[in-house]
């Protein structure tokens, strides 16, 4: 732990650069989570109440159905290294946050 | 009884499996001393290990077992459960993994009780974490009943009474290290018994996707039924089916993709690693390897459903054989040699997954209730914290193991686990979230949102069809509550907050652990903490 002594929390979740990284956070998670929710969402919706539409074939034997319930498998892994790349700039902004408080009790 | 077990392949290759994780059990219970290293693998599993593990955590019986049977018969539908279990890791890594690692210590309930009144939230959170415990670990003693009767010919009860005494010896000796070693072991080889089984499949349709998913849209069971597309969806939820299939399946997606993120034996596997980066990559890894596996249940599920007879997978009354098609798959492409590596995987599946839920329900009992509710979070003497859990391991075993042969072996697997999903969804989601995210959220708002979330799915799983008053007399017309409990809980938490007057004291340690949750700062370190 940074300091032996109780943090002075109050102060610290005051900080410009916590609230920058607690921003950087927000603008990819917010919009992230409702982008796979609503696309994950859609798949049942589509299926139960539009079935004919996804029974057309889309590539050969395939058809929408499974071409969009295969689809949902490569947007996790996408949005997931998206996820991975961009949690690294927190990274870095986390390390200079934490830094700077250790430089102050020092 | 022991004088009809058979000495077959398929049980030397399981006593195998045994043998090497009880060494890994032995030198672990060596290992692990004080409560850090017991219930938290000492924080010291290394990102990918842990990935693994939470990969084989999670690739039950049910995912194994359940969705191949389910696909065979129902086709696209049953495909539905591959899909939902991979795009819920999304909330576990976007809104989850992280805050929890930085913010707990070795259960759900450290993250709630940190800024709410401790003993009520904990005592809650505990119960919720036994229920959803136990209706999973069901799915998986229902599962390995049928494998072991197939294996050894045993009956189902002696079998399911089996696992249930293997599992504990890993649970009461090795602790999380001895279970993440299991899991790590197990998931490897169900990895590799997915890939070998998809690629003799692929083999039957001469390795052409084109031609597999052709006879796919031509099913006919090897002939012996009337043909019928299996990827056409519907079989199970359409609206030709039953009426209330479509609003059915959006309730039993919605218990999907949110429950994963409130599985507490998924969610103690974050507290294994170093640090909440470590964390991040730990679902990293359990994201490639749980998708590369329910990708490949396309193969042997559908694939099933071609070159299978259909009378090889129902059972002697002609109901659907569900949990038993992969492995009577195997036995048809790979012989005797490959149906018992099969079996094999499949039961150290079982057991891997058996031992997870009742070290995580175990730990939760220990820790949450009987230390912190009962002991006012001291304990009385060193390592009575985890001879409590050692305790509570026989209790949450027996439990679920009579309840597991009061079902009996056709339960379908995949289904029981759609259900605890859709419980820890509605109960413990909400909490979860509002506790990281809300300032004004308070003990009023989580004890409220958690017995709402708990109860109500609960209920509406009690008057479902599935349920007392069975198909024809069932109160609730759906099979899954998602869509009316998980609104419920979170409805719980939220007027749970705003009916009970403000927490200056929560609202202030909002800062508190907003700042723990986001940067790290003074987490449990590694090798730390008894």
């Amino acid at each position: 732990m940074a300091n032996p002594q109780t943090p002075d929390w109050e102060t610290l979740a005051k900080m410009p650069a916590f609230h920058e990284l607690l921003a950087a956070k927000r603008r990819f998670i917010v919009p992230a989570t409702v982008f796979f929710l609503l696309c994950y969402m859609a798949l049942p919706v589509m299926i139960g109440y539009f079935p004919e539409l996804m029974k057309k074939p889309f590539i050969g034997k395939v058809n929408g159905a499974y071409a969009f319930a295969f689809s949902q498998f490569l947007m996790t892994f996408i949005l997931a290294a998206f996820y991975m790349r961009t949690a690294k700039k927190w990274d870095a902004m986390e390390h200079a946050l934490l830094a700077s408080i250790e430089s102050k009790n020092a | 009884m022991l004088s009809a077990i058979q000495f077959t392949p398929a049980l030397g290759m399981f006593l195998a499996f045994v043998a090497l994780t009880l060494v890994i059990t032995w030198f672990s219970a060596r290992k692990a001393t004080g409560s850090a290293s017991y219930f938290a693998a000492g924080r010291s599993i290394k990102g990918w290990q842990n990935g693994l593990a939470v990969a084989g955590d999670y690739m039950s019986a049910a995912s194994f077992l359940g969705i191949s049977g389910m696909i065979a018969f129902k086709g696209y539908d049953g495909f539905m459960y591959s899909v939902g279990f991979l795009v819920a890791y999304l909330t576990v890594l976007l809104l989850v993994a992280e805050p929890l690692r930085n913010a707990g210590k070795y259960t759900m309930a450290d993250l709630l009780a940190y800024r709410m009144s401790p003993r009520p939230v904990r005592a809650m959170a505990s119960l919720s974490t036994l229920m959803v415990s136990v209706i999973y670990m069901i799915a998986q003693m229902v599962g390995a009943g049928g494998i072991i009767k197939e294996l050894i010919h045993v009956e189902f009860a002696p079998a399911v009474i089996g696992v249930g005494a293997l599992m504990l010896v890993y649970v009461v000796f090795g602790g999380m290290i001895a279970t993440t070693w299991v899991q790590i072991i197990k998931a490897v080889l169900l990895m590799g018994g997915a890939f070998a089984l998809s690629w003799l499949v692929l083999g039957k349709h001469d390795y052409s996707m084109t031609k597999f998913f052709a006879a796919v849209a031509h099913a006919d069971y090897a002939g012996t039924t009337v043909e019928k597309n299996l990827l056409d969806p519907g079989m199970k939820f359409g609206a030709a089916v039953n009426p209330y299939g479509p609003l059915d399946f959006i309730s039993l997606a919605l218990g999907l993709v949110l429950g994963t993120a409130g599985l507490p034996h998924i969610l103690v596997r974050f507290y294994t690693v170093p640090d909440a980066k470590t964390a991040r990559v730990s679902v990293a890894w359990a994201i490639g390897v749980i998708g590369v596996f329910y990708i490949l249940t396309t193969f042997f599920g559908f694939g099933a459903a071609t070159v299978l007879p259909i009378e090889s997978i129902l059972t002697p009354e002609g109901k659907e054989n569900t949990n038993m098609v992969a492995p009577i798959l195997a036995k048809a492409l790979g012989g005797e040699l490959f149906f018992a590596f099969i079996s094999a995987v499949a039961f150290a599946t079982i057991l891997a997954v058996v031992a997870g839920l009742t070290m995580s329900a175990s730990t939760s009992f220990a820790h949450d209730f009987y230390s912190n509710v009962i002991h006012h979070g001291k304990e009385n003497r060193p390592g009575q914290e985890i001879r409590v859990a050692r305790i509570t391991a026989f209790f949450v075993g027996a439990i679920s193991i009579a309840i597991a042969i009061a079902m009996g072996p056709t339960a379908n697997a995949a289904f029981l686990v759609g259900l605890a999903f859709a419980v820890a969804a509605s109960a413990n989601l909400p909490v979860i979230l509002f506790s990281i995210f809300w300032r004004r959220f308070n003990t009023g708002g989580a004890v409220a949102g958690l017995a709402t979330g708990l109860a109500s799915a609960v209920i509406l799983i009690i008057l479902s069809p599935n349920g007392v008053f069975g198909k024809t007399g069932a109160i609730f017309p759906l099979e899954n509550p998602g869509i009316v409990s998980i609104p419920l809980g979170f409805l719980g938490a939220w007027l749970g907050t705003i009916l009970t007057k403000k927490d200056p004291e929560s609202e202030a340690k909002f800062a508190e652990l907003n700042f723990r949750a986001q940067t790290g700062l003074g987490s449990e370190k590694a090798g730390s903490g008894h």
